[in-house]
């Protein structure tokens, strides 16, 4: 899975009116939203994700059959039998209800922690750059002390310490995103402190806080938001990973990850139905990364 | 120069003491009393009390932990609580292990990731570009651990050409050839991030490079494209370097589920098997190491850097 790579922030200093298409002048969002309506991978790569995270929430009404009832019987059947378009696992359940079921905690575990990692990372890298001095050097000390584990091995020492179950899972996740958004969002801060309108609002009486929520947290969110939608990719591949591993989602749930462990067993009776989870994963991963590259070139953020 | 390393050394100590206190608190806050593992659950009272005086988790935490610390820091790492054997003995073979797959997966990720991402960065824009950037992507989105699946279902199950599990035939094979056969599968998946994320990095530095108005003064002195291109390498090597460093210690602590795949006896497969057996010292001890690698890593590229770049120096 690929491991989280700190990004440098270049900060691009927004004019109000930029020039679009045809000379036209346009605001930056209109010009974001054009750049983005014209850019087919991007949009092919959200037409993705709309479709699993819609199939996921409406497993109930398009599976086919029950997700934890199987049948002996019909157990590990191949692709393209009939009545079981995608085969059936290893006990007998069918294979494309438990995939549309599995994205349900697949989609959770992967998204939620990125998420309040958002939250936690913002506010205390908001905190750390606006203030500096101390306080910054204090978040910042204690964020590096997370930094000197490798992403993976820190998840997985937390869920091993916690145990297994998808709360755990999302607790160690939350944990290990937080350092890389609160130094992202630390060094964007830092860098938009020093813009001369913030001055104008220091000189003009505004308050601390009021200041971060007026001036601060709109600038700073766009590039955070970028990362973000990177780190879900990630997320999505290491949360199946726990699970893989038998520290996430337990049995009989269906998740991507936990079906991968599970039908691993069955590659010498049936050769690819287990092959299967791995591609949900894999294109949900896929289509975060072709999404937030889109996403940084529309917003014109260099990560 | 020195003033910067000697800084840098120091503040890596209170790193690694965090790192320590991380370590010891997970497994101590934990649920679950380490006694249970090491002991039949109907042992009798008077056995669970001398066990746990003589492990000295009796004691309160902070005492626990500075006692654990002096012995960790001669290298003392106790004995496995499911072997019985030193901790010290076992990690190290695993880590030896671990080692030579990581090793291997950096040389070809890395030689892949700067030859893709250098050949696409002279192409940018055309279709030798989109394919490479396409593989790159590919590679930082596929679950390693799918691919090792995927790989043994392809060469050994429907191929059967390489083996799918372990690191040395049972016929009791000694030879090279036959460790080699066992290194190519998870080498191969364990290869695919690093390259993608080497290929994207490279090809942004190269193209950066490419930008610049240096690299039009030696077109227009009419120098040679190949005395070109060796000048925007060394330019956008120092960034792809770094990166470089710590994806090696990605490797090394993110290899636990390619190891668990193929049953490869390094630290992550005795990772992952010390958390089901909820075997404490052994657990601790392959974090730790594990850890202190890569923070020790982090300082030789931050050095590194230094000396390639020495505006780093001032900051």
């Amino acid at each position: 899975m690929a491991d989280i790579v700190l990004p440098e922030y270049a900060p691009n200093v927004t004019p109000d009116l930029l020039e679009g298409p045809a000379g036209r002048p346009m605001s930056y969002w209109q010009l974001v939203g054009w750049r983005l309506r014209r850019d087919k991978v991007t949009l092919a790569a959200a037409g993705v994700i709309l479709l699993i995270v819609s199939s996921a929430v409406l497993a109930p009404y398009l599976a086919p059959y029950d997700p934890f009832q199987g049948s002996i019987r019909l157990r590990l059947a191949r692709i393209g039998s009939a009545g079981h378009l995608l085969g059936t696992d290893e006990q007998g359940r069918d294979m494309f209800t438990r995939l549309l079921y599995g994205g349900r905690m697949s989609l959770v575990a992967g998204v939620t922690p990125v998420f309040i990692a958002l939250l936690t990372g913002s506010t205390l890298g908001i905190i750390a750059g606006y203030l500096g001095g101390r306080v910054n050097m204090l978040i910042m000390r204690l964020m590096d002390i997370f930094y000197a584990f490798p992403s993976v091995l820190l998840a997985i020492a937390i869920s091993g310490a916690l145990g297994a179950g998808l709360g755990n899972t999302i607790i160690a996740l939350s944990i290990v995103f937080t350092p890389p958004i609160t130094r992202l969002a630390e060094s964007v801060t830092t860098q938009v402190r020093a813009w001369e309108f913030m001055e104008a609002a220091r000189a003009s009486g505004a308050g601390t806080l009021a200041i971060i929520r007026h001036q601060m947290i709109a600038n700073v969110l766009g590039p955070i938001f970028v990362y973000a939608t990177t780190l879900v990719s990630v997320s999505v591949i290491i949360a199946s990973g726990l699970s893989f591993l038998g520290l996430g989602v337990s049995p009989p749930h269906a998740e991507w990850g936990l079906m991968l462990n599970t039908l691993r067993q069955s590659i010498y009776v049936n050769t690819w139905v287990p092959a299967l989870p791995g591609v949900m994963i894999f294109l949900t991963s896929m289509a975060f990364n072709l999404l937030s590259d889109g996403l940084r070139d529309a917003m014109d953020v260099r990560l | 120069m020195w003033s910067y390393i000697v800084r840098r050394l120091l503040l890596g100590i209170p790193t690694l003491l965090g790192v320590t206190i991380i370590i010891f608190g997970l497994l101590h806050l934990a649920p679950g009393d380490p006694i249970n593992a090491m002991l039949p659950p109907d042992a009798p009272q008077e056995v669970v009390q001398m066990i746990r005086e003589q492990m000295g988790f009796n004691k309160p935490l902070p005492v626990q932990y500075w006692r654990w610390l002096k012995r960790v820091a001669v290298g003392d790492f106790g004995n496995s609580i499911a072997t019985r054997r030193p901790v010290l003995s076992d990690l190290r073979e695993a880590l030896g292990n671990t080692f030579m797959l990581a090793i291997s997966a950096a040389c070809l990720g890395f030689t892949l990731g700067v030859g893709l991402g250098t050949t696409a960065a002279f192409a940018q824009g055309g279709w030798l570009d989109k394919v490479a950037s396409a593989t790159a992507i590919a590679g930082v989105s596929l679950p390693h651990y799918w691919v090792a699946i995927l790989l043994i279902i392809i060469f050994s199950v429907e191929l059967n050409w390489l083996p799918a599990m372990g690191i040395r035939s049972t016929s009791g094979a000694t030879s090279a050839w036959d460790l080699a056969q066992h290194m190519i599968l998870p080498t191969v998946a364990l290869s695919l991030i690093p390259m993608g994320v080497i290929m994207r990095m490279t090809r942004s530095s190269v193209l950066e490079i490419l930008s610049q108005e240096f690299v039009m003064t030696l077109r227009a002195k009419g120098l040679w494209s190949r005395t070109i291109t060796r000048h925007v390498v060394k330019n956008a090597a120092p960034p792809v370097l770094t990166l470089m460093g710590l994806q090696f210690g990605y490797l090394l602590g993110g290899s636990v589920l390619v190891e668990t795949v193929f049953s490869w006896p390094g630290s992550g497969f005795l990772l992952n098997l010390s958390i089901f057996q909820r075997d404490v010292p052994v657990l601790q001890g392959v974090i730790l190491v594990l850890a202190a690698f890569f923070v020790i890593l982090n300082l030789c590229v931050d050095i590194l850097h230094s000396v390639i770049d020495p505006r780093i120096r001032r900051t």
